[in-house]
């Protein structure tokens, strides 16, 4: 049963993630994108992980999608729709990602931890959540720091001069 | 074949998972000359890497997996921000995302 549901999840992660670097249509390609996320937030669940599958959704679905699509409209001529255009190395790209791919792989069979994990039960959502504001309280505010820094950096880089 | 089935997934299971999205993601990166659709495909390296974080934390009972996870899905968001601010900046002036498009400091 947990083979059936892992198998599923993978099957969509997967063949959407595909998608995603095989479209041609930009929109088509964010649309991907947002499919391969809602399925690593069905995969979260999976792994006991309720509280991250739900930031997954509201953060990436909801935001980074959103402003992927807000990037696309920006960017594009209005008339038609926009074809990506591919550089024809896709052969050394396609190498290259293999390789990387194996590498990982013989790192993942090399390991002996790998070989003999069982799964563990896993604190719920309250101890994450007393975790972050007891131990972690400084990289968490450092964290708020940052996106305020980057929320002001997006709006001075990307404002217009005169405005 | 079957005693694999017999038990639940493992944590080499999701780990394999994880490298073929980073490497999907990394193909894309290669391969794409649009600086948004570039932009895309770092955003499915970064889940990848997500995906491994929380399922190391399922398999050692730790929570600590699951926190960093949630700090990489934060420092993501504000680099798709910085990235796309960067990508409207070069449109207005080279009128193209291509990622080919600025060549001020080529030699």
């Amino acid at each position: 049963m947990a083979w059936l549901a892992f198998s599923i999840i993978a099957l969509v992660i997967l063949n959407s993630g595909l998608n995603v670097v095989k479209s041609t249509d930009l929109v088509h390609t964010v649309f991907w994108l947002a499919l391969t996320l809602l399925g690593t937030a069905a995969l979260f669940v999976h792994l006991d992980a309720e509280f991250l599958a739900a930031v997954q959704v509201l953060l990436y679905t909801g935001g980074v999608v959103t402003l992927m699509l807000f990037g696309v409209m920006l960017t594009r001529r209005i008339d038609g729709v926009r074809i990506l255009h591919e550089s024809g190395d896709k052969g050394r790209a396609l190498a290259c990602s293999l390789a990387v791919f194996g590498a990982i792989a013989t790192a993942i069979y090399r390991s002996k931890q790998t070989a003999h994990a069982v799964a563990m039960d896993l604190p719920d959502t309250e101890i994450l959540g007393q975790y972050f504001l007891q131990e972690m309280v400084l990289p968490f505010e450092l964290l708020s720091l940052l996106l305020l820094a980057a929320m002001v950096g997006a709006i001075a880089l990307a404002r217009k001069k005169d405005a | 074949m079957t005693e694999i089935f017999a038990t639940p997934p493992g944590l080499t299971a999701y780990l394999l998972l994880g490298a073929m999205l980073f490497s999907i993601g990394l193909y894309g990166v290669l391969t794409r000359k649009n600086t948004l659709a570039i932009l895309v495909a770092i955003e499915l390296m970064a889940n990848a890497v997500n995906i491994n974080l929380v399922a190391f934390s399922r398999f050692s009972g730790s929570i600590q997996g699951q926190s960093f996870a949630l700090f990489s899905i934060a420092l993501t968001v504000a680099e798709v921000v910085i990235g796309l601010a960067i990508v409207v900046l070069m449109y207005r002036s080279h009128k193209s995302i291509e990622a080919d498009a600025p060549t001020a400091l080529r030699g």
